[in-house]
């Protein structure tokens, strides 16, 4: 049991650290927000529709917009552990990969929750939508979060070793993300009343989907940084 | 396969120009079944009495599910060469992982493009949003490419191969998850309006179907056996490279310039060293 | 023959594709080789590759 409590302990340490270089930096508050509000103002341009059409897709629109901004995020948390040979550092200091895992999926899973609160905000104001099942809306968008931090995280470990890597984390990651883009953009039609399919269902997947992301990360990322 | 029929200065040997020579052949002979030898789809409607049907375009059968299947048998194939990776750590099963994904990925290409060339005369779309196997298929190929494109970018290959092998299974184990949600996704699924169930396939035209597995059976066995040697000798390549380089830069300096470029006999203490 | 042009494509793109693929392979064979030494060609003739 202390064995659990101990790699608790490192984790929650390395999801701190991180919240904290956010909390001081404000990058993602300060520039991965304000990009997502964007991109929802952008379709908003580009579809030159009016409420009920932006009703119809806002679903999808809320988690593109979440996917490309979770990008930055994923992007920015791997960048953390470049500078300085802190991953070296934490690598000796006996830190098992597992945790450090763990720590930053909480880390940009805190930071994705946050930004899906602001971006539901946005679709308020700006497309008109309405909730039709807020406990469906808060599930759906909860586990969509741990599956995209846990992927994430894990595929950014990849992105961003020494060369030119960066480019290669959206090619990597969203084709992974697919099935949660459909489960996630499903449930949420039916948690905002835009159409008639079992949000619950899909809000199912979504659990699985995050499972599996989370057991995978921890088993697998230990092989990615290791050298 | 290899050995002492070896062409020197080629991928080639004995055995692969026979397996290239056996792929052709049935490759020919493919054509002529397909295209000489069996019949159009022609069915008679039992109301009207019109025919209706894929006509000639049921050609294309013999074409695009072998490569749809040999498409899946070189991912499985490269999943469990990751899983060698992973495992054992040795160079034969990276190579064979990359070579597998590189076919697979190619024959999933064409997968998607005859299947749409297919689809549009018998469907009357290029493409459907919605349908499971072209879904699948299409984030197969994404997730792939993406792996093609990790094995291209590092500097490490040690660390390249492991983080290949995590890629690709990840792809793997993420297909069923795709498959899943596309299937609840929409109700409208042309493949399973399925030609496969609507053709009778049987007699001559399921000797061909099954005699496209055989021919391109081979041609994908050729094509990994080379695109293994390939990459093969790529790695002995870099490695060679390194090791020679290395060996050059022992032989510049001798054992006593080393030292007095680290200032380690007393005498040259007060020497200027870099 | 009915759809003989989609028929056309669709076999045409497959064999070229193929075709290409295979020659461009053979080609890039014929270029590496010589850059390795003869005994560190092939898998089955090269000496302790499993300890790599």
């Amino acid at each position: 049991m202390t064995e659990v409590r101990r790699f608790l302990a490192d984790a929650r340490l390395v999801a701190v650290r991180d919240l904290r270089i956010e909390f001081r930096s404000r990058v993602v508050v300060g520039q991965v927000v304000p990009f997502a509000l964007l991109v929802l103002v952008l379709f908003g341009f580009a579809l030159d529709a009016d409420h009920r059409t932006l009703r119809t897709f806002a679903s999808g629109l809320f988690w593109v917009a979440v996917l490309l901004s979770a990008l930055l995020a994923v992007h920015r948390s791997a960048a953390l552990e470049q500078s300085d040979g802190t991953l070296d550092a934490l690598r000796m200091s006996g830190l098992p990969p597992a945790a450090l895992f763990m720590g930053k999926a909480i880390a940009v899973f805190v930071q994705l929750v946050l930004l899906e609160v602001v971006l539901m905000g946005g679709l308020f104001v700006l497309y008109g939508v309405e909730v039709v099942d807020p406990a469906l809306l808060v599930a759906a968008g909860l586990l969509a979060g741990v599956a995209v931090a846990a992927t994430g995280t894990l595929y950014g470990a990849l992105a961003s070793g020494p060369g030119v890597r960066e480019t290669l984390l959206p090619i990597l990651l969203l084709p992974v993300l697919a099935p949660v883009l459909i489960a996630a953009t499903r449930a949420f039609d039916d948690a905002l009343g835009a159409a008639a399919v079992d949000g619950w269902a899909w809000t199912g997947l979504l659990a699985v989907a995050a499972l599996i992301a989370t057991v995978v990360g921890t088993l697998a990322h230990g092989v990615l940084i290791e050298d | 396969m290899a050995g002492r029929d070896e062409r020197p200065g080629t991928t080639g040997s004995r055995g692969s120009r026979l397996l290239g020579c056996v792929a052709l052949t049935c490759l020919a002979v493919l054509g002529v079944l397909a295209f000489v030898l069996t019949g159009p789809d022609v069915r008679i409607h039992p109301t009207t009495g019109e025919e209706f049907g894929q006509f000639d375009a049921v050609r294309m059968l013999y074409l695009h599910v072998p490569m749809a299947v040999l498409m899946y048998t070189s991912f499985m194939l490269c999943a469990v060469a990751s899983v060698g990776v992973l495992v054992k750590r040795t160079p034969w099963w990276d190579v064979m992982a990359h070579s597998a994904a590189e076919v697979g990925t190619v024959l999933c290409g064409l997968v998607l493009v005859t299947g749409s060339i297919w689809g549009r005369p018998v469907w009357n779309t290029w493409w459907e949003w919605g349908d499971v196997r072209l879904m699948t298929t299409l984030v197969l190929f994404l997730l792939f490419a993406g792996y093609l494109a990790l094995r291209r970018t590092t500097t490490d290959p040690r660390r390249q191969e492991r983080q290949a092998a995590v890629v690709a299974l990840v792809a793997v184990l993420d297909i069923p998850l795709v498959n899943r949600s596309v299937a609840w996704w929409e109700n409208r699924t042309l493949h399973q309006r399925s030609t496969l169930e609507e053709l009778k396939i049987e007699d001559l035209t399921l000797f061909t179907l099954m005699f496209g597995f055989l021919a391109f059976g081979l041609v994908v066995w050729w094509l990994t056996l080379q695109r293994f040697r390939v990459g093969w000798l790529e790695r002995a390549a870099i490695d060679h490279a390194v090791g020679s380089a290395m060996a050059e830069r022992r032989s510049e300096t001798s054992a006593d310039e080393l030292d007095a470029a680290i200032g380690v006999t007393d005498e040259q203490a007060g020497e200027a060293s870099p | 023959m009915t759809h003989l042009g989609y028929l056309i494509a669709g076999w045409g793109i497959s064999l070229v594709v193929l075709g290409g693929y295979g020659l461009r392979l053979a080609r890039r064979g014929r270029s590496l080789s010589p850059l390795v030494p003869e005994d560190r060609r092939r898998w089955l003739a090269s000496p302790g590759t499993d300890s790599d």
